[in-house]
């Protein structure tokens, strides 16, 4: 039996460091379109439908969270969100979401635009890199692993690196009741 | 019998190499620039003493063994040393080493001596052009006074013919290496630090570069092309690349122009006179006039700048483009357009 | 009687002694037995067949690397995983193979043997350092196969290996395996400076020691002033990448190049630290196989002390395109230009020696020749590059990987194969077959110059290194697909080694005392010796011992034999100077590795671990070296207490 749990953990550490390294050059992307639109609300008359939480399998692998950070940058979020701060918009580092913080809600916010400034990127980003940006949005507010975050950028100094970035604790919309919030 | 044959292998191997070297694009033994030149005579120079050297220490070697040898086995021999000889030879290993002493003089001097006259290379108004080293291509800048005759392309350079050309270099994001082999040595693009190195191309023609400083995954395509021509054809070049490109006037372009600003093109990439300015990906103003895409991975025609765009992860796996599905009528119509970027 | 014949003739009570001394010096036998070892040989024996392995391992690296560019825009191997083969197979041969086999295991094993005593100094501390080697490999493989392997190269320039353009835990991996192995080398460089120059066979003076003793001795300087230089680059690029520092972060005051000094400082004599033993190797084997003793020994020695000296300052060789100043990087051309002096008076000596000898081709020799074809030809290419508008044109492309084999392979490996032919019978007994070590030579030598002459050639028409595949416009793919099929041969080479070993061991003709009639000590006591290395320690008349020993050469006597008592003897001249004890068989060495491991491994994942991993390495090390009287003052206060 021992043997046997030995194997399993064996098995499970050596797929957790495939995750974190995977370095995916052209694969199909996880979409939105799933037909069931994103649920914003966490109440609801009687109970609840069963629903499965989307996961962004990007936020597995660091090389991902880390291209979503250098396309941060490049497509100039920093012009509004700042390294997380905010300024036009608003700060990408807290607790506080608009629109929800989970991935799907992230990204529908960035497919759709967002009323009072946030425009829709809909056409304008791949698949493959809205969800890398997703997954380094998160990031920002300590939501991935930290061996996933990425770490210090040789650029200057704006704010503590994501993988030092503390936890924070986002209300979870999206999650069915009764299960654990992550 | 065997040293005596692979003496005469080494020779063999040292003319082939010889013949194979001297010509090819990209060859540091086809020199058509000053600079390449002048690295290329102390080679030669360098080269031949080494082979000299070499021939005698393995005469030397070849001819020890044969004298010395013998079919005993070692227990039959018991070990002794003649003491008178051993004086003779120390003078022999004395003048070796001296006369090896001469020759790296020899040679340091030579290579200090052409050191000097490559870094000395420098003329009151050259041609400034700053190469700026991304993952994994290359942004190339002609500087001028006023903002609006700064030309921005990407992968190929222009320079006039005979006269010296000053190219500098940075990085913004990894350590590359600047490499014209028949113009001059490398050069490396360091963040942090903006070097300077100066080239003078004597002949006119294509002259093929490199990368030479591993940058991650796609160092292996990311070369580039130095175009030297006269004068006149530089100057006519170098207006070319400033001037706004006129408006589409067919509809298939117009179409194709629109379907570069409302798909992800325009996030990444800037044509000027359309109203982007992406500054991810190279400059496309002028893209039909370049020779290759891709960092001179590809030649540049219409099917492969098609297959680039459908799907540049097949081509060059891991660089920063993504794969763009469009319909076949926009793609149709962009690359229309594109060909109209001259 | 000489030594050799004394331990031929035992007699009824020496039979005892032997018996004695071999209870006294064993090692415990069996599994669990094994991690408490502390004999040299037995540490040396696992340096050797660990770093062989590792050799294995990053020829397999190799032969992936040159399948992938047999042929132009192949598809073989994609980017990513070329990138981690190539960087595995540099960091392997150098970290993993090179150093360890060519310094540690060859002076682990024969130092001890050549000086004429019982067993290496510090005896714990030797088997700590091989289980660090050990660990700090699996390391690196463990992180190959679960895609966590480096991939920034063997010398991880930033800021590509740094935490913005190589995300996840690759380089971290990288830069802790560097930490392991330089803490291991670092054991044993002061084992072997202290064992060369306090525990040497009386008699044995400074001028006496042998030139394969004095280069292992040289090397050992060499690594303790090069290895913290890489240790420190390796952990700043650690730090970088998890605690957030900017060492290497041009944005905030750091500096790229810094990285490059640092790493340089220690790469240059590196490869000298590889090359050095090589010449201890051949110049042992050319003596012994042109029947004379070597010409020029002093001058021999003195150049290996300034090959030494010197290569500390030809580091910035290797950046000469980053556009430092001009005047700088002469220094640096006169400074490689000067270190050939040194290497040529060495190459001249063993060319005069054998003229004057009579050389006899056996197998070890053979690759001790090889030398002069493969390592001359690499260093004389060598000199081109140290021209710096000559390396302009050539740095960063196949010449350099060419220069860098030739003088490897041809500084190392050949001379290493040598010393596997030359030592063997002494470590195991029994002879390698000569036809078959033949065939090994001649497939590997034909095999090798396929591989890598080539490389010259596409250096010179503009072909990069590190580059996964390649055009085909450029014309570089028939002179790839040779050098592709070269790898064939040297493969077949290695293959036929390795059967050879498995071979010898069962039908290779027994060896004796000195199947070479060989001067130096090891083969002064039997193959293999016994635990306790010789029944009789001995003295040492010349710088030649078995060769210049008198008729009645001394031995030493009065060591206490009810324990592991050896003798110390001054530096100079090696006249006794006092007693010691060395320790017996213990697990300390083997807990202190694993907790030294649990430190360096977990704080690549966490800060965190940090304190709790150092606290439980501090309290092991409390353990080893809590202060306990010897073992032989107490039995003797026993002793003084019962009467």
């Amino acid at each position: 039996m021992s043997k046997r749990r030995h194997i399993v953990v064996l098995a499970a550490l050596l797929l957790a460091g495939c995750a974190r390294e995977q370095r995916n050059f052209r694969e199909a992307t996880p979409s939105n379109e799933t037909g069931e639109g994103v649920q914003m609300s966490d109440i609801a008359p009687g109970h609840s439908a069963e629903r499965k939480p989307n996961a962004n399998p990007y936020e597995d692998s660091a090389y991902s969270v880390s291209q979503g950070k250098q396309l941060y940058e490049m497509y100039n979020c920093v012009g509004c969100h700042a390294h997380g701060g905010g300024g036009i918009g608003p700060p990408l580092l807290d607790a506080k979401w608009i629109y929800g913080s989970e991935p799907q809600n992230i990204y529908e916010t960035i497919v759709e635009g967002r009323p009072n400034g946030m425009p829709s990127f809909r056409g304008k980003i791949p698949e493959s890199q809205l969800w890398e940006i997703v997954a380094y949005v998160r990031a920002m507010s300590g939501q991935l692993p930290k061996d996933v975050s990425p770490g210090r950028e040789d650029h200057m100094y704006a704010k503590r690196p994501e993988a030092s970035t503390p936890k924070e604790h986002p209300p979870q919309t999206n999650v069915p009741p009764g299960q654990k919030e992550k | 019998m065997k040293r005596r044959s692979s003496f005469w292998l080494v020779v063999l191997c040292c003319g082939l190499a010889c013949l194979v070297s001297c010509h090819g694009n990209q060859s540091a033994l086809d020199s058509k620039g000053l600079q390449a030149a002048r690295i290329e005579r102390l080679w030669w120079l360098m080269f031949s003493i080494v082979v000299a050297v070499y021939l005698v220490v393995l005469g030397w070697f070849g001819t020890a063994v044969l004298r010395s040898r013998t079919r005993q086995s070692v227990q039959e021999i018991p070990p002794q040393v003649n003491v008178e000889a051993d004086r003779r030879m120390t003078v022999v290993v004395a003048w070796a080493i001296g006369l090896t002493v001469v020759l790296l003089f020899v040679m340091l001097t030579a290579s200090v001596r052409t050191g000097h006259a490559i870094a000395n290379l420098s003329s009151k108004n050259p041609v400034t052009i700053d190469v700026i080293g991304h993952q994994w291509w290359w942004e190339v800048r002609y500087e001028a006074t006023q903002a609006d005759q700064t030309v921005v392309t990407a992968n190929e350079i222009h320079v006039p013919v005979g006269q010296p050309v000053v190219i500098k270099t940075s990085s913004v994001d990894v350590i590359h290496s600047f490499w014209a082999p028949n113009l001059h040595g490398k050069r490396d693009l360091i963040p942090g630090y903006q070097n300077a190195v100066w080239l003078q191309a004597d002949q006119p023609g294509t002259y093929r570069g490199q990368c030479a400083e591993f940058c991650g995954h796609q160092h292996a395509h990311m070369a580039f092309f130095v175009v030297a021509e006269p004068l006149e054809k530089f100057n006519a070049w170098l207006a070319q690349q400033v001037s706004t490109p006129a408006p589409p006037s067919d509809q298939v372009s117009k179409q194709g122009e629109q379907v570069f600003l409302s798909h992800t093109c325009v996030m990444c990439h800037t044509v000027r006179g359309n109203g982007s300015g992406g500054k991810l990906g190279p400059d496309l103003t002028h893209i039909a006039s370049r020779m290759t895409i891709a960092a001179g991975t590809l030649p540049n025609n219409r099917g492969n700048l098609a297959g680039w765009i459908l799907d540049s992860q097949s081509i060059k796996p891991g660089n920063k483009m993504p794969p763009n599905p469009l319909k076949p009528d926009d793609l149709n119509a962009l690359l229309e357009y594109l060909e109209t970027l001259k | 009687m000489t030594p050799t014949e004394q331990s031929a003739v035992a007699s009824a009570p020496d039979i005892d002694r032997l018996a004695n001394l071999e209870r006294i010096w064993k090692d415990p036998s069996g599994f669990w037995g094994w991690f408490t070892h502390v004999n040299h040989r037995s540490i040396g024996k696992r340096y050797m067949v660990t770093a062989f392995a590792f050799f294995l391992a990053g020829g397999v690296l190799a032969a992936l690397m040159r399948i992938q560019l047999s042929r132009p825009e192949n598809h073989f191997l994609g980017p990513d995983l070329y990138n981690q083969i190539f960087t595995t197979h540099g960091s392997t041969m150098m970290f993993l193979f090179a150093v360890p086999m060519m310094f540690e295991a060859l002076s682990v094993y024969l130092v001890p043997l050549m000086v004429g005593n019982r067993n290496i100094c510090f005896p714990r501390l030797n088997a700590y350092s091989y289980y660090v080697y050990l660990a700090g490999g699996l390391l690196l493989y463990a992180g190959l196969f679960i895609n966590t392997g480096p991939d920034a190269g063997w010398f991880a320039y930033v800021p590509l290996s740094g935490p913005d353009f190589t995300p996840g835990k690759r380089s971290d991996i990288w830069a802790q395996m560097i930490t392991f192995t330089e803490l291991s080398a670092l054991a044993v460089a002061v084992e072997v400076i202290i064992t060369t120059f306090k525990l040497r066979a009386p008699g044995m003076s400074l001028n006496r020691i042998p030139l394969f003793v004095w280069a292992q001795a040289i090397v050992a300087f060499m690594v303790i002033f090069a290895m913290p230089a890489v240790m420190l680059s390796s952990t700043m690029l650690l730090m970088d990448r998890t605690v957030n520092t900017h060492f290497f972060n041009p944005a905030e005051g750091g500096d790229a190049i810094l990285y490059q000094h640092l790493f340089w400082f220690f790469g240059h004599p590196e490869v000298y630290i590889i090359f050095i033993p090589g010449t201890g190797i051949v110049s042992t084997i050319i003596s012994t196989f042109s029947r004379r003793r070597i010409f020029g020994y002093t001058a021999i020695l003195l150049s290996m002390v300034g090959t030494a000296f010197v290569g500390f300052g030809l580091w910035v060789h290797h950046m000469f395109a980053t556009g430092l100043p001009q005047m700088g990087e002469s220094f640096f051309t006169a400074a490689s230009l000067m270190v050939v002096i040194a290497s040529g008076t060495q190459v001249f000596c063993w060319l005069v020696t054998m003229w004057t000898g009579k050389v006899v081709l056996k197998t070890p020799m053979l690759f001790a020749l090889a030398f002069f074809f493969v390592f001359v030809m690499g260093g004389l290419t060598g000199v081109l590059m140290a021209s710096v508008p000559v390396d302009l044109q050539i740095h960063d492309t196949f010449f350099i990987v060419a220069h860098f084999h030739y003088v490897l392979i041809g500084g190392a490996v050949f001379p290493l194969f040598g010393a596997l032919y030359y030592w063997m019978p002494k470590i195991t007994g029994r002879m390698l077959s000569e036809t078959a070590g033949k065939w090994h030579f001649w497939l590997f030598f034909i095999g090798f110059n396929m591989t890598f002459f080539p490389m010259h050639i596409l250096g010179l028409r503009g072909m990069p290194r590190r580059v996964y595949t390649y055009s085909s416009s450029m014309h570089w793919a028939s002179l790839n697909m040779l050098a592709s099929a070269g790898a064939v041969f040297m493969t077949a080479a290695v293959l036929i080694f390795i059967a050879n070993f498995f071979w010898h061991q069962k039908k290779g003709e027994l060896a004796g005392n000195n199947p070479w009639g060989a001067a130096t000590l090891e083969w002064a006591t039997s193959s293999p010796p016994p635990v306790y290395n010789f029944a009789e320690l001995p003295t040492v008349n010349g710088r030649d011992a078995l060769w210049d020993a008198l008729p009645n050469q001394p031995i030493v006597e009065g060591l206490d034999e009810d324990c592991r008592q050896v003798l110390v003897t001054r530096v100079m001249d090696a006249d006794p100077d006092h007693r010691d004890e060395f320790p017996e068989a213990t697990p300390i060495p083997f807990i202190a590795a694993i907790a030294t491991s649990g430190f360096f491994i977990s704080t690549i994942f966490t800060a965190k671990a940090f304190f709790p991993t150092i606290i439980v390495v501090g309290i092991v090390l409390l353990i080893w070296y809590w202060p306990r009287r010897q073992p032989s003052l107490r039995r003797k206060e026993r002793e003084i207490w019962e009467h």
